[in-house]
């Protein structure tokens, strides 16, 4: 009896994983198609969407701290006007406007019947309640600041009358990002409660995001009934997954990433609308001299690390303002600094560095194109001479000491624009801003930004705009490197992904 | 009953101690606020949710607070999604849990057989075989393992679907069929050395006075193995088993992120990065109490089997 029971307790692990075995082995046969549920998905007109990280902490409309989660959220809240896939501001929420002469006052004519998700339809004091809310507490430094502006919101007639202190012909773009919430309601957070083509369904922390269609949205309805986020953190994981069949579609992916996929996915390609340059602090030794940055401008040969990083793709630069974003975007700085190495190592010398200098770059090791290109510049700028050491290390790292602490000589990494305005992109160089994380001072492009934001002459703003754009290139404050080609995998059977010029995932179009 | 005291109380000093080293260091790589509120916030609301999470009072003050609250049975709250941490880690922890005892039973259920199997044919070409396979497969980490079988069975023949993991309430056999795989990778490094030590064990008891005197009352090699050199050959191999069932634990953090299964190590993996100080101190104490339990069982099953050792 003593010698059976091991021999038993055997037995029965063996069983158990026989039948579970057994069950594996079962499925793919009986079926003639591999099982992955991408048929089950396409019957009940839902998708599974591969995302690399979780949310943020909050999902409430005013707190939404990462682009990933802009991203996703962008399905569940509108604003008053809302970017269409050209970057123009479409009336959303409101049907129109009206701005006075002097342009302090711009008063919006709401859409009548709009509902939100749990039911109550929208009212002026909804919107009044969500501009003040926005105003107080969101993330975003930079809306906060165009709120600061608004002197005085209240209805009049079911209008919606604002006053600004300055005139700001921008006003419309921030008006796209301030999201409409029900007054008084208080579960954002959680729960949030938006307007938009999609309501938020659940969520499972580091698991999971579901939306589903909003059936009383105002506008066109949104084609699939249900997308679920998954969250995939391991880059090799997601890819696996997708290889598999167990998503549908997955978003910012590398050239390599989408190579090797079956031909159940089509690959779109689009760009990340992302300002990736070698950045550079100007609070250092060298590269306090424009003479050298200048220098490493020209030894870098931007197509050869497109090649090299993406097969070509990609799009080059030449100062802060992505192609994309073509109102401001100027073409002629692209090859303002061609590739020249005789001409870098000729500045070089006549500030004092013939025989090069160190520089160490660091890069967050967890975007992988930012630390390939940084791999790519250090060889490239070994040819005049200066030794180029890459460090890389951890985001939280990385944002305390290079981003906040100025405790760098030169990064590489790319910044998005939150909002869809020039300033949102070009802000950060002013010689007062926080985010100001190259320490560059020039009174010229303070006085661009500054009078480019108290006029209201659209034609004379963009030409500001684009001033600004062409000191940061003229005084070599970074050396601008490319917006990163972004591969999104879809599946064949699905069709209407839209690209942005700001970094959404709009989800409405997709059918099958 | 004084030795189960004694090792009781040398058991909470080391959590003790433990428990402070890991909150000082995660302490010392910097604060969690920049990675909550990204690129676009300015200094104020930095200064702002640093005061709401306390952050700004001393390091010994925070730590006492934490491990009263610990100790209460209250793990907190994260500090990234505000939520309680035991709510966090409640399911995941199953989830976690049964995939290390699966990786333990496939690990039981195949290094015993082989091990025994070895012995008995010891110098066979099998026997050699097996050596050569158990000390291949023995140098090869689970990570790789967990990726060729992920290739193999769910890329190439389609047996599973990798990153569609199904929760147990769900679909007991979706969830069992995808546990598999990962269970095994955790398992197979692991029954390679199991098997080794099971082999050189038995071999090492055969050699042994009390196994020639069953062989001069009539015992065969077989019988003597399986009636004496056995029961004493398992005793190396427990204690072993029990340093097994700690690492395997610890496996599954790397397991997890591979295979995407929501337990405990991916959620530690993306704490920490998060800076989520409270989810990470959690499951840390979490492992360290697993495996000193472990380790305490197997002590006790050593001494159950072993007469020898209970004095």
């Amino acid at each position: 009896m003593k010698k059976r029971i091991p021999a038993l307790l055997l037995a029965a692990v063996l069983l158990l994983t026989l039948t579970a075995c057994g069950e594996g082995g079962n499925k793919p046969t009986s079926a003639t198609k591999p099982s992955t549920g991408a048929d089950a998905r396409k019957e009940a007109n839902e998708i599974y969407v591969g995302i690399a990280q979780d949310l943020s902490s909050s999902l409430g409309p005013y707190q939404l701290s990462t682009a990933g989660t802009r991203e996703v959220m962008f399905n569940v809240f509108e604003g008053l006007y809302k970017a269409d896939r050209t970057g123009d501001f479409k009336p959303a929420l409101a049907t129109g406007y009206t701005v006075s002469d002097d342009g302090l006052t711009y008063t919006f004519t709401l859409r009548e019947g709009v509902k939100f998700h749990n039911g109550a339809v929208m009212t002026a004091q909804d919107v009044i309640y969500s501009y003040n809310t926005c105003a107080s507490s969101s993330v975003d430094s930079s809306i906060k600041k165009i709120l600061e502006n608004v002197t005085g919101i209240k209805e009049d007639g079911g209008k919606v009358v604002m006053t600004l202190a300055q005139p700001n012909s921008d006003f419309i773009a921030y008006v796209g990002s301030v999201y409409i919430s029900p007054a008084a309601y208080t579960d954002q957070d959680t729960q949030p409660v938006g307007t938009g083509p999609f309501k938020f369904e659940s969520r499972t922390v580091q698991d999971n995001i579901v939306l589903s269609r909003f059936d009383d949205y105002w506008g066109d309805k949104a084609g699939l009934s249900k997308v679920t986020f998954k969250i995939f953190e391991n880059a090799t994981a997601l890819v696996t997954a997708l290889d598999a069949g167990a998503l549908d579609l997955v978003a910012h992916l590398s050239i390599s990433q989408v190579g090797g996929l079956s031909k159940d996915y089509q690959v779109l390609e689009g760009s990340m609308n992302l300002v990736q340059a070698l950045y550079l602090n100007h609070e250092v030794t060298p590269l306090n001299d424009i003479r050298v940055r200048r220098a490493l401008c020209y030894a870098v040969d931007v197509d050869a690390m497109l090649t090299l990083t993406a097969e070509g793709h990609g799009h080059k630069l030449g100062s802060s303002i992505y192609p994309s974003f073509q109102k401001y975007f100027d073409e002629s700085l692209v090859n303002a600094y061609p590739h020249d190495e005789a001409k870098a190592k000729e500045l070089l010398a006549a500030a004092g560095y013939a025989n090069g200098f160190d520089l160490t770059i660091t890069v967050p090791g967890n975007y992988t194109p930012h630390v390939d290109t940084a791999m790519v510049l250090a060889e490239q700028l070994k040819a005049v001479g200066i030794r180029a050491t890459v460090q890389e290390v951890e985001w939280n790292t990385w944002l305390t000491d290079v981003y906040q602490g100025h405790k760098f000589q030169a990064t590489v990494c790319g910044f998005d624009a939150s909002t869809l305005t020039a300033a949102a992109l070009l802000g950060r160089y002013e010689s007062t801003s926080s985010k100001n994380m190259c320490s560059y001072k020039s009174v010229q492009f303070d006085a661009f930004m500054q009078e480019a934001a108290s006029i209201t002459d659209d034609a004379r703003r963009t030409e500001l705009y684009k001033a600004a754009a062409k000191c940061l290139s003229d005084d070599a404050v970074n050396v601008y490197l490319q917006d990163l080609a972004d591969f999104v995998a879809i599946r064949s059977t699905l069709k209407g992904y839209e690209f942005y010029p700001i970094y959404v995932m709009d989800l409405s179009k997709v059918t099958y | 009953m004084n030795f189960v005291l004694k090792k009781l109380g040398t058991l909470l000093l080391t959590l003790l101690i433990l428990s402070f080293v890991a909150y000082a260091a995660f302490e010392m790589v910097g604060d969690p606020v920049n990675q909550i509120l990204g690129t676009n916030a300015s200094p104020e609301d930095v200064a702002a949710l640093r005061e709401s999470l306390g952050l700004n009072k001393p390091l010994l003050v925070r730590y006492l607070r934490w491990l009263t609250g610990f100790i209460s049975g209250d793990l907190g709250d994260s500090y990234i999604y505000r939520i309680p941490v035991s709510g966090m880690i409640g399911d995941k922890l199953g989830v976690t849990v049964f995939l290390t005892l699966m990786g333990f039973a496939l690990t039981l259920l195949f290094s015993v057989p082989l091990g025994v199997y070895g012995a008995r044919r010891e110098g066979s070409w099998a026997d050699r075989l097996l050596t050569v396979v158990n000390q291949i497969v023995m140098a090869v980490p689970a990570f790789f393992v967990a990726i060729l079988l992920m290739v193999l069975f769910g890329v190439v023949l389609r047996l599973f679907t990798p990153g569609s993991f199904v929760p147990f309430e769900e679909s007991p056999g979706a969830f069992l069929l995808y546990m598999i795989f990962p269970a095994l990778s955790i398992a197979v490094p692991r029954t390679a050395m199991t098997a080794k030590m099971l082999r050189s064990s038995i071999l090492g008891e055969m050699q042994q006075d009390y196994v020639r005197t069953a062989y001069s009352r009539g015992h065969n090699r077989q019988s003597a193995l399986k009636a004496h050199a056995f029961k004493n050959a398992l005793l190396p191999v427990i204690s072993f088993m029990a340093s097994t069932m700690a690492e395997m634990l610890a496996g599954c953090i790397v397991i997890e992120q591979i295979f995407s299964i929501p337990g405990i190590g991916r959620l530690l993996m993306v704490s920490i990065s998060n800076r989520d100080i409270p989810v990470v101190e959690a499951i840390v104490m979490i492992l360290a109490v697993w495996v000193m339990l472990v380790h305490f069982l197997g002590e006790v099953v050593g001494e159950m089997l072993d007469p020898r050792r209970r004095a």
